[in-house]
């Protein structure tokens, strides 16, 4: 059963179009000119329940646009969209009691009171009685190691201790879907570690479906068996993290250490020549010529060593992130 | 029975954050001290002189002033503490998070907090109607206090409708907060009654900005003076700025879902 769907979603949105300076702004109030800008194009897929899915993308490629259009805080422009059988944009409430939004970089919380305080509110918000809500605080602090922390006032608490109280905050009642912007965001290495955990155990104890962004690859690659790339809007990968890396370079690096120097000619043959340093070489062959190629290399060459190595996938999509291009690496 | 308890919530969080400033409350019970002071000042200072604000007499206006203090305790208490904040909801992107509660989001934006700093006010205000009517009439008949205090909820509603519209606003141009200051100074209007002012005012502040429902028209009902008509008129009035601000509300919402990114 697809607990989010959504075929053909498209957003545009109409952005005014001005000059820069008083006169650029003068010559908008009288003659006003207007752009579409179209943040999601076409994306369509689904996401069965107790799915852990990351959502990947540079900045400005239709995350956060499309996480608004999950949880109905905007209309789609065109597209059918349905979130644990419900249309979000209609925001009913049972739609938006089976959902939740964290956002890494706002909070919920209130800032001067200690987080149960705002547990408390929450839980009036949700209709909780009051005894269940004790009993789900209860287990919420333990599952996220959180003891007399929740009894300080949140401006005294760590970046860590404050995002696991807002996690409480999100979770409370029990939704089926997470959507988590950025929940790692700023934290150190432990506290990131921390998070992960937690969503991973939370999902396996309640079979909640997740979606994620995150700019910390390590989240997508413990967390999310399945990610979906988005790239100018569109849909570009939408399947495993393995069958992206390839889909983004379809080449290998080859290390070899020679017996003796080769000239570049020789060695040229194999495969493209990145570097040449007296024994040692460096080649890039494309991954369909690999096995074929490192045969003939130690059969024909005096190899002492041969490595190959694989682009670690936080390189691939931190190249993504900073070049936003898609394209396979020319070679 | 949910949004009972929802607004227990609300207010207790609201009172356990104000406790950690405790000294702001005192101030602002001290500036709200000096602004009656002053304004009972400058109508004493007239009345020694013989002149009558618009044919009211001394205890008359004095009413006046107490269904403008009421208000003005109101304001303190619960529209500008909530409604002020919109403008940082749609700053800080928090708006979504009240988007997303199974909750009303007028209701959780107009009463999310209080500040019981301006409790006192509207009691003062409420004690200064009753004093003055006191004095001028001699008595206090029930049906008076009935209405007046119904009047005065009509105002109440009028008042908050006006503001909530206004800092709806903030939707398409973020910076209303200016605008609802200029809304509170222009309400000040209501410190005297609406017959003291020249002809165009009166106008103005009846059909443009009612602020001779505000003040005028509750003072009026407690000295027994308001026709029935009149009377209707303004619960009228508050249930269509009421009904009015709850669609402005929904119609600024469908801009915010379709053109916020």
């Amino acid at each position: 059963m697809a607990t989010v769907m959504a075929r053909g979603l498209c957003k545009t949105f109409r952005v005014a179009d001005k000059q820069p300076g008083l006169a650029g702004t003068l010559r908008h109030l009288v003659h006003r000119r207007w752009r579409s800008v179209q943040a999601v194009r076409d994306v369509s897929f689904s996401i069965d329940a107790g799915e852990v899915v990351g959502f990947l993308g540079p900045n400005g490629a239709g995350k956060t646009t499309t996480l608004k259009l999950l949880t109905g805080l905007i209309h789609p422009s065109g597209g059918a969209l349905e979130v644990a059988g419900h249309r979000p944009f209609r925001r009913e409430r049972a739609f938006l009691e089976s959902i939740t939004l964290v956002m890494g970089q706002k909070q919920q919380l209130i800032w001067d009171l200690p987080p149960l305080d705002s547990l408390r509110v929450n839980a009036a918000v949700y209709g909780i009685p009051e005894r269940e809500a004790r009993r789900r605080i209860a287990e919420l602090a333990d599952m996220l190691e959180l003891g007399e922390e929740l009894t300080r006032p949140v401006r005294k608490l760590s970046l860590g201790q404050r995002m696991k109280a807002e996690l409480m905050a999100a979770l409370l009642h029990r939704p089926r879907v997470l959507f988590l912007d950025e929940p790692t965001l700023g934290l150190d290495i432990n506290a990131q570690a921390r998070v992960r955990r937690f969503l991973a155990d939370y999902n396996r104890r309640t079979g909640a479906t997740v979606l994620l962004t995150s700019h910390y690859m390590a989240d997508i690659t413990a967390l999310c068996p399945r990610v979906l790339l988005i790239h100018q809007g569109r849909l570009f990968h939408d399947g495993g993290l393995a069958e992206l890396s390839e889909r983004l370079t379809p080449w290998r690096q080859v290390r070899l250490e020679l017996a003796t120097p080769l000239p570049a000619r020789e060695l040229a043959r194999y495969g493209e020549l990145e570097a040449l340093e007296g024994c040692e070489v460096r080649l890039v062959i494309p991954r369909e010529r690999l096995t074929a190629t490192v045969s003939r290399l130690l059969a024909q060459l005096p190899v002492l060593d041969l490595v190959v190595s694989d682009p670690p996938i936080e390189e691939l999509i931190g190249r993504v992130f900073r070049q936003g291009s898609l394209e396979p690496e020319p070679r | 029975m949910r949004h009972l308890l929802v607004l227990r919530r609300f207010w207790g969080t609201a009172l356990a954050t104000q406790l950690e400033y405790q000294l702001n409350a005192l101030i602002e019970l001290l500036a709200m001290a000096g602004n009656l002071a002053g304004s009972l000042m400058v109508l004493w200072l007239f009345y020694r002189q013989g002149v009558e604000l618009g044919g009211w007499s001394w205890h008359g206006v004095l009413v006046v002033l107490g269904a403008y203090t009421c208000l003005d305790g109101l304001t303190s208490t619960l529209l500008r503490p909530n409604l002020s904040r919109i403008v940082n909801h749609v700053q800080d992107g928090t708006l979504d998070f009240v988007l997303l509660k199974p909750v009303d989001s007028q209701f959780w934006l107009s009463l999310r907090t209080i500040n019981p700093a301006g409790l006192p006010e509207m009691g003062l205000g409420a004690v200064l109607m009753l004093w003055a009517a006191r004095g001028e009439l001699g008595s206090l008949p029930a049906g008076a206090v009935l209405a007046a205090a119904t009047l005065l909820f009509a105002a109440a509603v009028i008042l908050y409708a006006l503001w909530f519209v206004l800092a709806a606003t903030s939707i398409w141009f973020v910076k209303t907060w200016n605008a609802t200051e200029v809304l509170r100074a222009a309400l000040t209007a209501g410190r005297y009654p609406i017959s003291a002012y020249p002809a165009g005012l009166r106008l103005f502040f009846t059909l443009v900005l009612p602020v001779a429902f505000l003040t005028t028209v509750p003072a009026e009902a407690l000295l027994g003076r308001l026709t029935a008509p009149a009377a209707l008129t303004s619960v009228l009035v508050a249930a269509l700025a009421l009904a009015v601000s709850r669609a402005f509300w929904a119609f600024a919402l469908r801009f915010y879902t379709s053109a916020s990114s």
